[in-house]
């Protein structure tokens, strides 16, 4: 199946670049929530490619929950770059097909992950429930939206956000963590399979009293449905999520894109590509975009992954996989 | 079509049109269907069960066929209901209605799930009533048994549709003139006549419910244990990069409602040669 794809691939894209020598298509597998970021980013990106070359880039994007978008990419997918909500579907690429050499996070500066964001709480209108911390999530009668953690990589970080925050409360352990992630999806009355979803059911359904998500995410809904009608809360503490990038080194190399694939992430650490992702809500990490932007973002305590929980891998099997604490906590009554 | 079928041995191109059919069914639905058998011969005896066995995923199965089972059974009454009054008297608009009644077919399920979710969810037309009273339908087992009740509409009406229509008044009439009353003239003579006919309904519509994915997810909120259906799960399995279990879960979805379709057709077989002879 796959090689005949490749083929196929192959061959319409010689067709194309006999026909039009000097248009370039990329195709960004990306995750739910930067719809709206990479449309713009790719704009700029082209026009920066034609003053510097003469070529026409169009970049195509793909969006999805993370995970099904990895799992695109493994199945055939011709990505040319993903950038995708975490590391760990990354890393699926180069663990399940060996798209990408295992040291790819090197490969680019940060982490290989240009913005960076945070999971907040998005409240209704006058935060009727008085929510202000992670801890008034579990109290009875407040309904807490996030989706699925098993489908969908923002609800992951969610959750490692909120067991890391009951970890850290005095005489707290994995244990205590764990009831309190039980009590918090005790209070959770739907489960989305993805960022997008979970947001729509939230804001236009009007499901529930508080909305688990994406800090970008959240700016974004508030922008599109009305700054009056929701309120956003930061947490004293949560989590870094750190959205990582890369150039997926096999498709690119079939077809021939490797350099304006690396330049187009490249462009994700420039100025201008700075300045969109923090327009779009992401935090930057260039300096000057930090100091533009130092307004918009609340400061609060943030912690890694790496720090918590010991890297991806290790947080994917205690919490995520078959048997993990979130079946778990599902399981015992 | 039945006389076709009794003439066939005469017709030419036997050999070729049934090598064709064979050859087609191969393709379409055989390859695809071994494909997941031979994944899951890949897996040990004891990482089958435990994938196909666990508590979520039995839970998942529970709702999954009662709920298609439930969907189908509603359908059946009220998929003969329309199918009568469709049939049976003449209306101005009828036939706007008679082509409302395919649309489940026609609709992308996921629009359909996204609809019922909009209008059955708190703030939506409908529910926005009926929660005051306690009657919550979205993101509820009941979301899942209407998504499904939607999508199998169709499959009953239509079944019947031809059956009812090639069933002639008359029959009715000779009924009633040998002095049986009304309803024995429903139960005695119409129904038995309809009996295969619905069991056909039934079954395409709950096979339907049992495969159906794309309107669920929307509206049944997907908390595990309690709304999840076999589908889900198997999506599930599938982000998580299990591949073998996912095909496992298919596996018994497969050859569950495989044994269900074959009792199905078997009550079809015994309905018709029981009330025909």
């Amino acid at each position: 199946m796959t090689p005949v794809k490749c083929f196929l691939g192959a061959l319409a894209l010689a067709f194309a670049s006999l026909a039009s020598a000097k248009t370039i298509e990329l195709l960004n597998v990306s995750y739910d929530p930067t719809r709206e970021f990479y449309a713009e980013f790719n704009k700029a990106f082209a026009a920066h490619w034609q003053a510097q070359t003469g070529d026409t880039v169009v970049v195509k994007q793909s969006h999805g929950g993370s995970g099904k978008q990895a799992r695109s990419v493994i199945d055939g997918l011709q990505a040319d770059v993903v950038t995708l909500a975490l590391g760990e579907d990354v890393d699926a690429l180069h663990e399940r097909a060996k798209l990408i050499p295992a040291d790819w996070q090197t490969r680019l500066p940060k982490n290989s992950a240009p913005y960076t964001s945070t999971i907040v709480f998005l409240v209704r209108a006058g935060n009727p429930k008085k929510i202000k911390d992670w801890d008034d999530l579990v109290k009875p009668g407040v309904a807490v939206i996030t989706p699925n953690p098993k489908t969908s990589g923002g609800a992951r970080w969610n959750y490692l956000a909120a067991w890391e925050y009951a970890r850290r409360q005095a005489g707290g352990d994995d244990a205590k963590a764990k009831d309190f992630i039980k009590r918090l999806f005790k209070n959770v009355p739907v489960l989305d399979s993805g960022a997008r979803g979970s947001t729509t059911t939230f804001v236009q359904r009007g499901v529930g009293d508080v909305l688990l998500a994406w800090e970008n995410e959240a700016y974004l809904a508030r922008k599109e449905f009305g700054q009056d009608k929701f309120e956003i809360v930061v947490p004293a503490l949560s989590i870094l999520a750190e959205p990582s990038v890369t150039v997926v080194d096999q498709v690119a190399k079939k077809k021939g894109t490797e350099v304006v694939a690396r330049a187009y992430l490249d462009y994700l650490y420039s100025d201008a590509g700075q300045d969109i992702a923090g327009r779009h809500f992401y935090r930057p990490t260039g300096v000057a975009a930090v100091a533009k932007y130092a307004g918009v973002f609340p400061k609060l305590q943030l912690f890694t992954i790496d720090e918590a929980f010991g890297g991806w891998a290790k947080a994917t099997k205690a919490h995520f996989l078959d048997n993990g604490s979130f079946d778990q906590i599902y399981l015992t009554k | 079509m039945s006389f076709l079928r009794r003439e066939r041995s005469v017709l030419p191109g036997f050999g070729l049109s049934l090598g064709f059919t064979l050859f087609y069914l191969g393709l379409i639905v055989l390859i695809p269907l071994s494909a997941a058998f031979i994944k899951t011969a890949g897996m040990s005896w004891d990482e089958f069960v435990a994938a196909v066995w666990s508590p979520r995923v039995i839970a998942s199965y529970r709702l999954s066929f009662l709920a298609s089972f439930a969907a189908a059974s509603v359908n059946a009454v009220f998929g003969l209901l329309v199918a009568w009054v469709l049939v049976r008297y003449p209306f101005p608009g009828k036939r706007i209605v008679d082509a409302l009644v395919d649309l489940p077919f026609a609709l992308p399920t996921a629009v359909a799930g996204i609809a019922l979710s909009a209008i059955y969810s708190k703030n939506g037309w409908v529910g926005q009533w009926l929660e005051p009273h306690g009657l919550k339908i979205a993101y509820t087992e009941i979301g899942v048994f209407l998504a499904l009740t939607f999508i199998g509409l169709p499959f009953v009406v239509r079944t019947l549709q031809p059956v009812l229509e090639e069933l002639e008044p008359e029959l009715e009439e000779a009924s009633a003139s040998l002095g049986a009353n009304r309803w024995q003239t429903v139960t005695r003579v119409i129904l038995p006549e309809l009996l295969p006919p619905l069991i056909t309904g039934f079954a395409l519509a709950f096979a339907r419910a049992l495969g159906e994915y794309g309107s669920v997810v929307f509206i049944s909120g997907n908390m595990p244990m309690r709304t999840e259906i076999t589908p889900l799960l198997i999506i599930t399995k599938l982000e998580q990069y299990d591949y073998h279990g996912a095909t496992a879960l298919a596996v018994v979805m497969l050859v569950a409602s495989f044994c269900l379709l074959l009792v199905i057709n078997l009550l079809q077989k015994w309905s018709r040669r029981y009330y025909r002879v």
